[in-house]
């Protein structure tokens, strides 16, 4: 805070003629400290963040981050759902990847259970968890590029962002909110045509449209001017703040959980975790980029290796039966009522399960008391423990690199408020 | 190649880590447990800060992921914070826990990690656990204002109040909350396999004195079972004056009830109306 002061304190005397509103502002008369709100609603705010920032001149000296504007209560209505039930909540927290949030909650579920998944089904859901990467990074990515300045390349990257959300509805139906793994497996399976059609455009269209749009930008002065060196955070402060996910290995520490603590069947895949080499803004995006790259990667992997086989659990008390089955079976159409009705029960225990989300580490701490619903489902968001860090992140940075370093944090409120 | 597997993130094995943690924590340590293959240490609260550190700068659980509380309302002391700690260099994962209640503050791990600055707060939003040492401990997740602590088993899903645009005074009123239909809670438990309570319509199955006509065999030296009484309804007046009724209604109010149970008549009734 600057101690030299505008105005006369009240109380003190003014000469006459001296006083505030006819005396010419002398030149080293000046400046307070003020503080404005960023937000809530705010197009460079990624959805409804207020930040108080205190601002010396146009430098940030402080940030307060206030969240909780989307709070809507998932973690207590999932008390009051069965498992399944619950399952779509996960959808609504980063609705730009959908599936990486059910990730977590159903190998939370299935290791509670102890249930073994087949394959096919495994596969499907790598395949489809790494397409949810690459339509949350084009969505990151391209909104990125547009807060510090450029519009085109958000353009193009929303094309590839569209032709995956044109594949979750041909896999599920949904758009977005696809509800589509399920405990002990995926719901349906796909057609064959879809993954055909998935292999070509990981082929052709993906990488012309997208090196084209990221030749727009990746070298691009201004880009760079507004990215490199801005929010530079060290290893050690990125392990202290719990970064995770781009954040951490923009940092520099290769820590990916897909290589470290593979599930499903990561470990099978053929893959590199890209890594900063200053922490800053630009390696955060560059690392996004390279991420994406790395996901066609194991997508083609699933679908050259994809067995052919059941696309989930066949324990029956667990994973419902097929629609043609209950047409013929008595005990399937029983296990359908069951299971829809009554749910399934999950053994007594907790267990914390974290995956590698788009944006990070995306953790679920399930506590179950016996019973067919969840006694306590924690959820633990990425942007959380990030967007923490913006107040030291900013310390000392221009007010319009706020823009760039929240961009880079990849927040959606969905997930950060719950 | 099997075509199934257990498919949940595969960390390094457990061996050993609960007797190094046991060996560096020493007295502070309560409980290790394994459950499903995740180590949890039950720790004493008050030395929390500094079993913490040990775990972080001896055992090398670099990370603080995640702090999450959970109500036991049967317990004495109700909550239990839970610290999700990753290492990244040995790539593991381990849980602590500890225990406290409404008043007894845990000490702030924010010396050690500063993300558990927002962590403990929402902890605290939800939960209403103190954090001692926490020195920005404000409301994080619910609205401005907001009173009580949501994450509570005995807080309503539907919460107290509910806001509206009022057309009448041009803002954003609260008021309280209004369902139009009561809360349903479905439960879905099945009756013969541990659910406890009674299912509508099924009250007078248990006989309350041989001989009804109910399916249950009727026991003489047995103890008559009773329906589970109904839960209470929300006390809403403090006084008898309140009540509205008089000194002699208030001293009939204050016998003892047991007397005044209406013995069961209703197999008599049916019986005469068949």
């Amino acid at each position: 805070m600057s101690d030299i002061r505008a105005y006369p304190e009240a109380g003190t005397d003014v000469p006459p003629g001296q006083g505030v509103t006819d005396a010419p502002a002398s030149p080293d008369v000046l400046i307070q400290n003020y503080t404005i709100n960023f937000g809530p609603q705010h197009p460079a705010a990624h959805g409804v963040l207020r930040m108080v920032m205190e601002l010396d001149g146009e430098i940030v000296e402080r940030v307060d981050p206030h969240v909780g504007l989307l709070h809507r209560g998932t973690e207590k209505l999932i008390e009051y759902k069965t498992y399944l039930q619950a399952l779509p909540y996960f959808d609504r927290l980063d609705y730009c990847s959908p599936l990486g949030m059910e990730h977590s909650y159903v190998l939370a579920i299935e290791k509670l259970l102890q249930l073994e998944v087949p394959l096919r089904a495994q596969y499907l859901r790598v395949l489809f968890a790494e397409l949810t990467r690459i339509c949350n990074h084009m969505l990151n990515i391209g909104s990125h590029v547009m807060d510090v300045g450029a519009m085109t390349p958000n353009l193009w990257l929303f094309e590839i962002r569209e032709d995956c959300l044109n594949f979750f509805e041909r896999a599920s139906g949904a758009r977005m909110h696809a509800a589509w793994f399920r405990p002990g497996g995926v719901h349906q399976d796909v057609p064959l045509k879809l993954l055909t059609d998935i292999g070509d455009w990981l082929d052709t269209r993906l990488p012309r449209l997208f090196e084209d749009a990221v030749s727009l930008f990746a070298d691009n002065r201004i880009f760079k001017q507004r990215n490199v060196d801005v929010g530079v955070v060290s290893k050690e402060d990125a392990l202290a703040w719990g970064f995770s996910g781009p954040m951490i290995r923009a940092a520099g520490i290769p820590w990916d959980i897909r290589k470290a603590q593979p599930y499903d069947v990561y470990d099978r895949m053929d893959f590199e975790v890209p890594v900063g080499t200053k922490g800053d803004c630009y390696d955060r995006i560059m690392v996004r980029i390279e991420e994406v790259r790395q996901s066609a990667r194991i997508m083609k992997q699933c679908l050259n290796e994809m067995p052919e086989g059941p696309v989930a659990s066949l324990d029956r008390k667990v994973v419902p039966p097929k629609r043609g089955e209950m047409k013929r079976s008595m005990e399937a159409l029983i296990h359908h009522f069951k299971l829809y009705t009554e749910g399934f029960h999950v053994p007594a225990g907790d267990v914390y399960v974290a995956t590698e989300s788009p944006k990070g580490e995306f953790g679920v701490y399930l506590v179950s008391d016996g019973s067919n619903k969840p006694y306590r489902c924690k959820i633990r968001p990425t942007a959380f423990s990030h967007l923490q860090a913006m107040d030291f992140m900013m310390k000392g940075h221009m007010l319009a690199d706020t823009t760039a370093i929240l961009s880079a944090i990849d927040v959606v409120f969905g997930e950060c408020d719950r | 190649m099997s075509d199934t597997s257990f498919t949940f993130p595969r960390f390094a094995p457990n061996d050993g880590v609960i007797e190094a943690a046991t060996a560096a924590l020493g007295a502070r340590l309560i409980e290790a447990r394994t459950c499903v293959g995740e180590i949890a240490l039950h720790v004493e609260r008050a030395s929390l800060v500094e079993t913490m550190r040990i775990l972080r700068d001896e055992l090398a659980y670099q990370q603080l992921m995640e702090i999450a509380g959970v109500d036991y309302p049967d317990r004495a002391e109700r909550f239990e914070v839970v610290y999700c700690l990753l290492s990244v260099t040995k790539n593991h994962r381990i849980r602590v826990h500890v225990g406290t209640d409404e008043v007894q503050p845990v000490p702030s791990v924010t010396g050690l990690w500063p993300v558990a600055g927002w962590l403990e707060r929402e902890v605290f939003d939800m939960y209403g656990v103190l954090f001692e040492g926490n020195a920005d401990l404000r409301r994080i997740l619910t609205d401005y204002g907001f009173r009580g602590h949501p994450q509570r088993k005995d807080f309503p899903l539907t919460g107290y109040v509910e806001l509206r645009y009022s057309e009448t005074h041009k803002r954003v009123v609260y008021e309280p909350v209004k369902l139009a239909q009561d809360f349903r809670s479905f439960e879905f438990m099945s009756p013969w396999e541990g659910a406890d309570y009674i299912l509508p319509g099924d009250e007078k199955v248990s006989p309350t004195e041989p001989g009804a006509p109910s399916p249950a065999p009727a026991k003489k030296d047995a103890e008559p079972v009773e329906a589970k009484a109904p839960p209470p309804t929300p006390k809403t007046t403090d006084t008898p004056a309140e009540t509205g009724a008089g000194a002699a209604a208030n001293a009939a109010a204050a016998k003892p009830r047991a007397a005044a149970r209406p013995k069961a008549a209703t197999s008599k009734d049916t019986g005469g109306k068949k």
